[in-house]
């Protein structure tokens, strides 16, 4: 017999058929690439030589991984230069393919030319352009998960790039905090402390405005991933930010945590996604809602 | 483009209440077709669906769908289950505890001895404002010179955007190809005149193919009919141009809430949303390069 909400309990979506290694992978990685690429840029500018070392093969190490990633994900992979057929604002995975193909050869052309001292016109060039690109990098992909039909993807497009851009922020410090002498490191911990007042002030508006929606968000394997990611960007912040400047183990157990917080970060994301698009309450319930308020 | 100079033009009669999102009663148009032949669509009439699924059969055939093995889902007769890559027609049953106004024989029936058996074809919307083909990467999804959706199976990459865009939960990836797949309305038969294989193949006419106003001139009268006949569940969705995804070019009589029928209640085309998504995007990019500014600013360490 019919319960009268759904139909047999099934999906009213199509859930995405994205694979989470894959996608929230790239989430998190590419927020890793853009973030490193500001810290990059920021540290040739002042002269950071160890910081722009890390930062820079941080970025091209993670840019290069997210396009493997992507192209795993496609159905055909042998045909992922079709992506280059068209230029669409109308989706943002469009868009974001043009931001990487102009970003990741800058990305790639900023870390060799620091690696083997050659060219360094070209290298500053490069990794100032890769750090302009960076802020798009890492906040776009909120735009690419929100253009979806997904419940909670979609109702959160207010508040989801600011909780991605933190993330990225927390990443790459994370990332700099591991690998940068602490001499250095200075902006890492501060990008650190800014990065996760962000992520953790956005998610906390995100799940305001979702309310009955953000039950994924709190339950499940995504709510233990998101709890995950808000206790260990705390510690995080704690042990690399502020603990980090005096000793270089803490601060790298400090930066471990704040990459493992943004990684929880992005898959707990993912997974709440894909569990409101499984379960047909979260399409309907919000949508009678709306009939009703038209009555 | 000239496609755009019939912007202002509006349908027929005064059902076409523009809304922000929307610029026309012509898709095809509007993607830049000039004169395009009329819009065409399915009026999909559940009340006489009697569940053969010949639609199904008819659509599997002609298109050349695969099988998607033999599942037995306990649904009533549902062992399609839904829309997928590989069931671009699916047929829906439900059964209810609600009078029908003939005494039911069967003792499985409601409270009042009724019970009633609702069947229902659901097909691609073919949405006016379809977020399928406006997530496209590739441009492998398009407009047709019909209004219609269709995918280019030689440039589709199967990047799957497509799939959590849809509203409907219609357009999917077929695994075993890795390309995506849905309900073309038959664009190889329209285009030299015949009806789709869906509509050709339904005994009872439920599937109804036609010119868009001519087929909602004939939901406006069927749905009126059934309302003199005291059938007061039955009501038209997807058939206006004024809803979320701007009208559907495949809509339906039902004889119950949407979501009974596993259908969206109030599909929003996603795709509305995206210039605030866009503008949210730029803020926080140039917030986190604000944040490394700052980090970078003062001291030296």
């Amino acid at each position: 017999m019919s319960d009268g909400d759904s139909y047999y309990g099934q999906p009213v979506l199509n859930p995405p058929v994205w694979a989470a290694l894959d996608i929230a992978g790239y989430l998190f990685l590419g927020g890793l690439a853009g973030g490193s690429s500001l810290l990059g840029a920021g540290s040739e500018l002042t002269g950071r030589r160890g910081l722009a070392r890390v930062t820079k093969l941080g970025a091209v190490g993670a840019i290069s991984v997210s396009l493997v990633a992507l192209i795993h994900d496609l159905g055909r992979p042998s045909r992922f230069l079709n992506m280059l057929r068209v230029f669409k604002v109308t989706s943002p995975m469009s868009v974001g393919t043009w931001i990487l193909t102009a970003y990741a050869p800058l990305a790639g052309l900023a870390a060799a030319s620091d690696l083997s001292g050659r060219a360094p016109r070209v290298g500053r060039a490069a990794t100032l352009g890769a750090g302009g690109l960076g802020p798009a990098v890492a906040s776009y992909t909120a735009a690419l998960i929100a253009d979806t039909a997904v419940p909670v993807w979609h109702d959160a497009h207010r508040e989801l790039p600011f909780v991605f851009v933190g993330s990225a922020a927390t990443a790459a410090a994370g990332l700099a905090l591991l690998g940068a002498p602490p001499v250095e490191a200075g902006p890492a911990r501060r990008l650190a402390l800014i990065g996760a007042a962000a992520e953790l002030l956005a998610s906390r508006l995100m799940e305001e405005r979702l309310g009955e929606l953000a039950e994924p968000l709190h339950h499940g394997r995504s709510g233990m991933l998101l709890r995950a990611s808000k206790v260990l960007t705390v510690l995080g912040v704690g042990f690399g930010a502020v603990l980090g400047r005096r000793g270089r183990r803490r601060a790298a157990l400090g930066g471990g945590m704040l990459l493992a917080a943004s990684a929880c970060t992005r898959f707990g994301i993912f997974e709440a996604g894909m569990a409101s698009a499984r379960d047909p309450r979260h399409t309907v319930a919000p949508q009678r809602g709306r009939v009703a308020a038209r009555r | 483009m000239s496609g755009r100079e019939a912007g202002g033009e509006t349908a027929p009669g005064n059902r076409l209440r523009l809304s922000v999102h929307q610029s026309g009663g012509n898709p095809a148009r509007d993607a830049g077709y000039v004169d395009p032949p009329p819009r065409v669509g399915f009026f999909t009439d559940t009340s006489i669906c009697i569940g053969c699924k010949a639609c199904e059969v008819a659509c599997k055939e002609w298109n050349q769908v695969p099988d998607d093995g033999l599942l037995q889902t306990g649904f009533s007769l549902d062992n399609t289950g839904g829309l997928s890559a590989d069931s671009w027609r699916h047929v829906a049953f439900i059964e209810q505890g609600k009078p029908l106004g003939i005494p039911a024989p069967d003792a499985d029936a409601g409270p009042d001895g009724e019970m009633r058996w609702l069947m229902a074809s659901d097909v691609c919307k073919h949405c006016t404002h379809a977020a399928c083909l406006d997530v496209c990467p590739t441009g492998s999804l398009f407009r047709t010179e019909f209004g219609t959706v269709v995918v280019q199976e030689d440039i589709c990459n199967g990047c799957g955007y497509c799939v959590p865009a849809c509203p409907f939960g219609v357009i999917d990836r077929r695994e075993d190809d890795g390309r995506a797949f849905k309900c073309t309305l038959c664009y190889d038969r329209i285009g030299v005149g015949m009806e789709p294989a869906c509509a050709k193949a339904c005994p009872t006419d439920s599937i109804q193919f036609g010119e868009l106003e001519d087929l909602r001139d004939r939901a406006a009268d069927r749905l009126a009919e059934l309302h003199a006949a005291g059938v007061g569940d039955a009501r038209l969705y997807g058939e206006r141009p004024d809803d979320g995804v701007g009208g559907a070019g495949a809509f339906f009589l039902l004889l119950d809430e949407p979501e009974v029928y596993g259908l969206p209640p109030d599909p929003v085309v996603t795709t509305r949303d995206l210039p605030r998504m866009w503008r949210q995007v730029a803020l926080a990019a140039g917030s986190l390069a604000a944040g490394a500014a700052i980090a970078f600013a003062g001291r030296r360490r």
